[in-house]
């Protein structure tokens, strides 16, 4: 248990401000005063549950500091506020109760992609996962399955990235345009159809909720197939370039060891329809390999 | 030691843009970034990327918009070096296969957007800034560019002559977050920071929670000037629980904003009775706050953006995930009922003093993107306008500093001829005397770059020996909190005397207690208690630069207000806001705007929309 007592704010100088400037300020002042106050009582509770504070669970570990070389969990109860996010609970247990408390974290808004976490058993971003929508409390969270943890909720990415790298991840058309200032015309259907594929941010959720990929390290995955397909799909790419990715993509490791289980479908924050787009690329690679017959 | 010639601070838009030219120059590039590149906060822009491509459309008519806009404050190179370059940079993306929407005959898709004389805003949906991020991001790859990431910059080698002008860097030293070993970099030949706007100053932020200038502090505490930092862009529709961003484009497409009397606010109370919603963003931020501040907002908070009035078709074509962030973020369905916003911060139109060609007055440090000021945006950016920068200035900075000849600057960097020193009434003490932040002997670069670098080096693995070794002390996050506080209280979108005074005590208070701050952590791995504990430090250093810039700025010019001077004044003020470390004693001093450009002079008007 690694729950500190909070600091407690000095709530002397409030009385001062009192010429404040704008109602909206005065509101904030208020709020601000019942959240402190709630924040205090919390301390004085010593941390016990209670219908005012959310009860979370964390995985803790750490390679290099006695007492959590053994991974454990460590209880947390956070003043529950209107719209708090798993991400909003963590950063507060980390700010007002154990700064060492690790995770990764940046926009906020569900597009860097950091906070992929596997929270209450399911894959899900921190910021975009309200606590009120989660069923039951307390509210588990563990660093994303499937993956080497390299401290508390941050695992390591190499062998995402690496399967993503393996699909040649970019733009490879048989010609520029010599113009600089020519486009490659893309029809608004063909842009339509790859939009989805475009949407993903690499957080590791699909990779890490599929049973295929954790049996099989060599198995591209859902992300690293997706991103072939909006390659192989944009028609701004020539036939040659195709056929070359739709090599890596039916390989022995590439979409056929898919079993459509869903699963990084039903995690995707994004709701990119993976499974789909994988079953759409078996489907072109049972076209292309009739063409030989 | 690692050693290359081009070292890139920080891998968003900017940075990955530069390290692609640098490339592309012939030059050893490696990338230094805390962040993996495609986690950069580039990808969180939603609106596009103002280009002049069209016929009917001009990068002269674009430069006017953009000084307009800009207040006056911007100078007229730099614009209209923007405006020129963006067309063919824009379309490189295409060539590099970024997604933009696409119109009927297969071109790429433009709309309007505030400020604009021209529909000149290239997008892709309501997620522009994560498909630019991505396309360059494979683009890096695809060249094989050396990208060390979760690798946080904590100082830059440079040497310490006694004129800052004379100084140059020669690289950097760096903390690998996931060991917690601290090495250097020699850059033979530049350093470039893209490290991005400093929003976590404030407390209602569309900045992620990394973008806390840390590049921007650094070249100042190197003694390159912050140049025009009290002008921060206060983004008129975010939404008022989160501060995430709700894009323009909901306004380009037709959105409207209503206050609680139901009235469509923008033109019954005259704000701006020609463009209405899509006036310049400093002006609708400030119509906003009028409104909620005389009695007409709700919860007296925020206003009411609307947009059910497009149509789910247009909707889900163009701001798809405008939907997804209301409903996320704020529990409500854009396409139902309208969405509560209010302002927040959202842009640093100021940064690291630099010229058309990225370079500061430190040989060898260059600067691209929202952590630069070239001057661009002046006293106010007009949407879109953010995106061309980055890969405008993203790439002239990479090809500079690979050895490209781009001809010689209009625009000059460091105290010089054409300075004049400044004065500040300040209620407190400023700056930290105690400090010594450049590292080494100017004498030994000239023979060993080398030494440079590991001089500092020494230093910092001092610093965080330090940092981790105290056993009890302040928490990094009070006094983060502290100054976000009185930053959001006082030097926000209404600016007020004593407010700015009492923000600069404020800071002087959270400076003292950051003397005591120590870190809990004492993990080698991973350790982000440390690395918040060294942000906070540049997080204080710029929030006392703004400061002071918007206390001596007597004028209201963009998005710069201030309650005692309603008025621009164009005869003492068309020159922008200096503030040099001065190696711990900040000093303010002031250089003219240039109007003059290649299309004529802009001549300051009134500006109204």
């Amino acid at each position: 248990m690694s729950t500190q007592t909070p600091e407690t704010s000095d709530t002397e100088s409030e009385e001062e401000q009192e010429e404040s400037f704008s109602p909206g300020e005065r509101r904030r002042q208020v709020r601000d005063e019942a959240r402190r106050e709630r924040e205090e009582a919390e301390a004085e509770s010593e941390a016990e549950p209670d219908e005012d504070a959310v009860h979370l669970k964390v995985f803790r570990y750490d390679p290099e500091i006695e007492g959590k070389q053994k991974p454990r969990f460590d209880d947390f109860f956070v003043p529950r506020e209107p719209g708090m996010t798993v991400l909003d609970a963590l950063m507060t247990a980390r700010d007002q109760f154990d700064s060492s408390l690790t995770f990764r974290h940046s926009c906020r808004q569900a597009v860097c992609g950091s906070d992929a976490l596997f929270v209450n058993g399911s894959q899900r971003l921190g910021c975009q996962t309200q606590i009120q929508d989660l069923e039951s409390e307390p509210v588990r969270i563990e660093p994303l399955p499937h993956q080497d943890v390299i401290k508390d909720l941050v695992v390591d990415m190499q062998h995402f990235y690496e399967q993503m790298e393996t699909v040649e991840p970019f733009f490879d058309p048989d010609e520029t345009p010599e113009d600089e200032l020519a486009e490659q015309n893309q029809t608004p259907e063909n842009r339509e159809h790859i939009k989805m594929s475009t949407r993903c941010i690499w957080c590791g959720a699909c990779m890490s909720s599929c049973n295929i990929a954790a049996g099989d390290n060599k198995y591209l995955g859902p992300a690293a197939i997706n991103k072939a397909y909006r390659f192989y799909m944009d028609e701004r790419e020539g036939e040659e370039k195709q056929e070359e990715r739709m090599e890596v993509i039916a390989e022995n490791h590439g979409v056929w060891r898919c079993q459509t289980q869903f699963s990084c479908t039903n995690v995707c924050p994004k709701d990119i329809p993976l499974t789909e787009h994988i079953q759409e690329l078996k489907r072109e690679a049972v076209k292309d390999n009739l063409k030989f017959w | 030691m690692h050693e290359h010639d081009i070292i890139v601070v920080g891998a968003g838009g900017a940075g990955l843009r530069a390290a692609i030219a640098a490339h592309e120059a012939g030059a050893d590039v490696a990338m230094v970034t805390k962040l993996h590149p495609v986690r950069s906060h580039t990808g969180a822009a939603e609106g596009g990327i103002n280009a002049a491509i069209r016929d009917g459309d001009s990068w002269e008519d674009h430069a006017y918009d953009t000084m307009k806009g800009a207040d006056y404050l911007a100078d007229a190179p730099a614009a209209e070096t923007l405006c020129q370059d963006s067309p063919a940079d824009t379309i490189q993306l295409e060539h590099w296969g970024m997604p933009f929407s696409r119109d009927d005959d297969g071109r790429v898709s433009q709309r309007p957007f505030g400020g604009l004389s021209f529909p000149r805003t290239t997008y892709a949906g309501a997620e522009t800034g994560h498909h630019l991020l991505h396309t360059m991001y494979e683009q890096v790859v695809k060249r094989g560019i050396t990208v060390h990431d979760e690798w946080y910059v904590t100082n830059l080698a440079v040497t310490d002559e006694d004129d800052p002008n004379e100084r140059s860097c020669h690289g950097v030293a760096a903390y690998d977050i996931r060991t917690g070993e601290v090495e250097g970099f020699v850059a033979n030949q530049g350093v470039i920071l893209a490290t991005g706007g400093p929003g976590q100053v404030f407390d209602h932020t569309t900045n992620a929670v990394a973008n806390t200038g840390d590049g921007v502090a650094m070249a100042y505490r190197a003694g390159v000037p912050m140049e025009d930092m009290e002008f921060i862009q206060f983004h008129p529709t975010t939404l008022p629980s989160t501060g995430v961003l709700i894009s323009e484009g909901v306004r380009g497409e037709g959105g409207i904003l209503y206050n609680s009397e139901g009235e469509r606010l923008m033109f019954e109370y005259g704000y701006a009775t020609n463009d209405g919603e899509l006036a310049s963003r400093d002006v609708v931020a400030r119509a906003e706050l009028t409104e909620v501040n005389e009695g007409r907002g709700f919860e007296d908070e925020y206003v009411m953006l609307d947009m059910r009035h497009l149509g789910e078709e247009r909707i889900m074509d163009r701001l798809e995930n405008i939907l997804h962030l209301a409903e996320d973020f704020e529990g409500v369905d854009g396409l139902e009922e309208p969405m509560p916003v209010k302002p927040g911060q959202h842009y640093a139109m100021g940064g690291v003093e630099v010229n058309e060609h990225g370079e500061t007055c430190i040989s060898g440090l260059y600067a691209a993107g929202e952590c630069a000021c070239v001057s661009v945006h002046g006293g106010n950016r007009l949407g879109g306008n953010a995106l061309p920068e980055l890969i405008v200035f993203g790439k002239r900075a990479g090809y500079h500093a690979a050895g490209r000849d781009l001809g010689e600057p209009e625009i000059k960097t460091g105290y010089g001829e054409d300075s004049e020193p400044g004065d500040l009434d300040s209620p407190v003490e400023l700056g930290d005397p105690s400090s010594t932040e450049t590292a080494a002997d100017g004498g030994v670069a000239a023979t060993d770059p080398t030494a440079v670098v590991e001089g500092t080096l020494d230093t910092e693995r001092e610093r965080i020996e330090t940092l981790l070794e105290k056993e009890e002390g302040v928490n990094h996050a009070e006094v983060r909190s502290e100054v976000q506080q009185t930053m959001t209280d006082n030097v926000n979108v209404f600016r007020e005397e004593e407010g700015l005074k009492q923000a600069l005590r404020d800071i002087r208070e959270a400076r003292e207690r950051y003397q005591d701050v120590s870190v809990s952590d004492k993990s080698r791995t991973y350790n982000t208690d440390l690395i918040h504990t060294i942000e906070t430090r540049n997080v204080l250093d710029i929030a006392e630069a703004l400061t002071m810039g918007a206390l001596a700025r007597d004028e209201f010019r963009g998005a710069h207000w201030r309650a005692e001077h309603q008025e621009r004044k164009d005869e003492e003020w068309l020159k922008h806001t200096m503030v040099s470390w001065n190696d711990g004693d900040p000093e303010l001093w002031y250089r003219p705007v240039i109007l003059e450009g290649e299309a004529g002079r802009y001549e300051p008007k009134t500006r109204s929309y």
